[in-house]
């Protein structure tokens, strides 16, 4: 099967600064793929580069076989980062939506019944349906990330791209998020997001890449999170706790090594059911197992 | 009513009194994807450009549009290229180009002394001099700007909503981006000779601003920014005629206190929201104080 994404040895970047440097991968179409480094990793950078914004300096990019020259081969839905949004933009949720569908509503400036048609389908579907004519101002965070959703969803896209789409919403909304992207991601709809969340992707998402100016590692969660990986990935010392399904990520407290001398070890310490609480010593953990879906 | 219609009596206030209500229309509508793209201070910065072409043409003895024209229009786009390096920036570009293009035009007057009757017409606007032909290129370029605003509504609404994702959904973005410079450049130059390159801008961004105060949706702020710039343009005519004061200054005037009016009633009611609200509910339930007036 031809890869939906195929990214060659690409570098690129801004003018002559190179954010990507050598970032070889594949995504098949689709597949429900998590991307994550830390800021200043190249995660957006990437995303642009395969949206064809930025143009590689040295590799290529192949989307469905044909290189990424301007335009994509494939449809590609984008979801932006919250905060690059201008709210106070006067336009409604349905307007928003609507821009989706611009190229191929008809040449009059309201949208054609087939896509208002469409757009109804979409909106109940993320159960925004009743927020049609609402300012974007006046939504909430979960709300806001779904009439992007909705907009990316509207062009039927092959692809869905996502920045940070878990970034300044809620424990619930962000479980929606990525179970409403997992049910999209079984019709067949290949989904790439960047996020911080090392747990919920541990938790969701059945492939995870690495970055971090180049790609660390990329495979299964339970596979590649590993200390020595996610320490690579971001410079900082992290702690992996497997037990049994659940598989844990935190950051290394300071007082850890203490802790460590005076206990019988961390993952025979804490108990699976006591994980959800802190325990005690400065370490945040907060409990997952692969979903279920996968 | 006798007073009202004293001065349509004259020829050149009917030829102001058109020109001045098309031009506020047009600016106005124009106006509110300015301030939408952030870009308020091009405004005044490519009317500065175009005055360097328009002392070129008359000094090679061009006709002024066609001179003036390409002259803004190639400095819209310089503009828009020079904005997109991330170093610079649209504010230090439009600084660098515009005022270079308006240094360059004082230059060249300097040299061709005779020219300083029209400068100081391209300057403040001269109402008193719009003439047929005037008033025939005016009306052209706002029907062709309405024709073309009305059939890339969707691309420019989305371009100038999320410029950079625009191409991802195959929206012809650099087309889409020349156009408007195309557009920007020719309302302008069918402007000057009423407005004056110096009070251009307060005709393009007043209406849009006093509109965005009164609505949250976007055909409707296209709609009341081109009735307002109309209206300003109307009424400061008559202003003008019966105070004996420039033209461009009392039409930027009326927009002003006009402004100045909606603004001062959009606070009282925000104040008196938070108020009412503070009343009856507890403040962890505040919800968004906009007043919009219209919706």
């Amino acid at each position: 099967m031809e890869p939906l994404i195929n990214f060659d040895n690409v570098t690129c970047g801004y003018d002559d600064k190179a954010v990507l440097e050598d970032v070889s991968f594949r995504i098949m179409p689709g597949q429900f793929v998590g991307l994550v480094g830390p800021s200043g990793s190249g995660k957006t950078t990437l995303l642009r580069t395969i949206m064809g914004l930025i143009r590689p300096a040295a590799g290529s990019v192949h989307m469905l076989g044909q290189l990424v020259h301007g335009r994509s081969a494939a449809r590609i839905g984008y979801v932006p980062q919250l905060e690059t949004v201008d709210w106070n933009f006067p336009v409604t949720v349905e307007q928003v939506v609507l821009m989706g569908r611009t190229m191929r509503s008809g040449i009059w400036p309201w949208p054609n019944k087939e896509t208002r048609a469409r757009m109804a389908t979409v909106l109940e579907r993320l159960g925004i349906g009743e927020l049609a004519k609402r300012h974007i101002r006046m939504l909430s965070g979960g709300q806001q990330q779904r009439v992007f959703l909705a907009r990316a969803l509207l062009s039927e896209p092959d692809l869905l791209l996502l920045d940070e789409p878990t970034s300044n919403v809620d424990i619930r909304t962000r479980d929606e998020i990525l179970h409403l992207l997992a049910d999209l991601n079984r019709d067949g709809i290949a989904v790439l997001l960047t996020t911080h969340e090392l747990n919920s992707v541990a938790t969701h998402l059945p492939w995870v890449i690495c970055l971090n100016k180049t790609v660390i590692a990329q495979g299964r969660p339970s596979g590649i999170f590993t200390s020595d990986v996610l320490s690579r990935t971001f410079n900082a010392e992290m702690m992996v706790i497997k037990q049994g399904d659940l598989l844990l990520v935190a950051d290394k407290p300071h007082r850890f090594d203490d802790l460590a001398k005076s206990s019988a070890g961390l993952p025979d310490v804490i108990a699976a059911p006591r994980l959800s609480k802190r325990n005690g010593n400065g370490l945040a953990l907060a409990a997952s197992n692969q979903h279920d879906d996968y | 009513m006798t007073t009202l219609l004293r001065p349509w009596h004259y020829d050149f206030f009917v030829h102001g009194i058109i020109a001045a209500t098309l031009v506020g229309a047009l600016c106005g509508l124009i106006g509110v994807y300015v301030v939408l793209r952030h870009m308020s201070y091009i405004g005044h910065g490519l009317s500065h450009a175009i005055f360097g072409g328009a002392v070129v043409s008359y000094v090679l003895q061009w006709n002024f549009y066609i001179g003036a024209g390409l002259y803004g229009f190639l400095a819209a786009v310089l503009i828009n290229a020079t904005a997109r390096k991330r170093q610079i920036g649209a504010d230090a570009a439009i600084g660098v180009i515009t005022t270079a293009s308006f240094a360059f035009g004082v230059a060249l007057i300097s040299r061709v002394r005779h020219f300083t009757t029209n400068f100081e017409a391209a300057l403040f606007g001269n109402i008193l001099g719009v003439t047929v032909s005037d008033l025939w290129v005016i009306a052209g370029v706002s029907v062709l700007t309405v024709i073309a605003l009305f059939f890339v509504y969707k691309q420019l609404l989305f371009t100038t909503f999320d410029p950079e994702v625009a191409p991802t959904y195959g929206v012809p973005t650099q087309k889409i981006e020349t156009l408007f410079a195309l557009i920007l450049a020719s309302a302008l130059i069918a402007s000057m000779q009423v407005m004056g390159v110096t009070l251009i801008a307060a005709a393009l961004v007043i209406p849009a601003v006093i509109s965005r105060l009164l609505t949250d949706s976007f055909s409707k702020l296209l709609l009341y920014a081109t009735a307002i710039g109309a209206f300003c343009g109307l009424a400061g005519m008559y202003l003008s005629f019966y105070i004996d004061v420039a033209s461009g200054a009392t039409i930027v005037l009326m927009a002003a206190a006009i402004f100045t009016v909606v603004i001062t009633v959009v606070l009282l009611r925000q104040r008196r929201q938070r108020i009412t609200i503070g009343m009856n509910r507890s403040p962890a339930f505040l919800p968004s104080t906009d007043a919009h007036l219209f919706d």
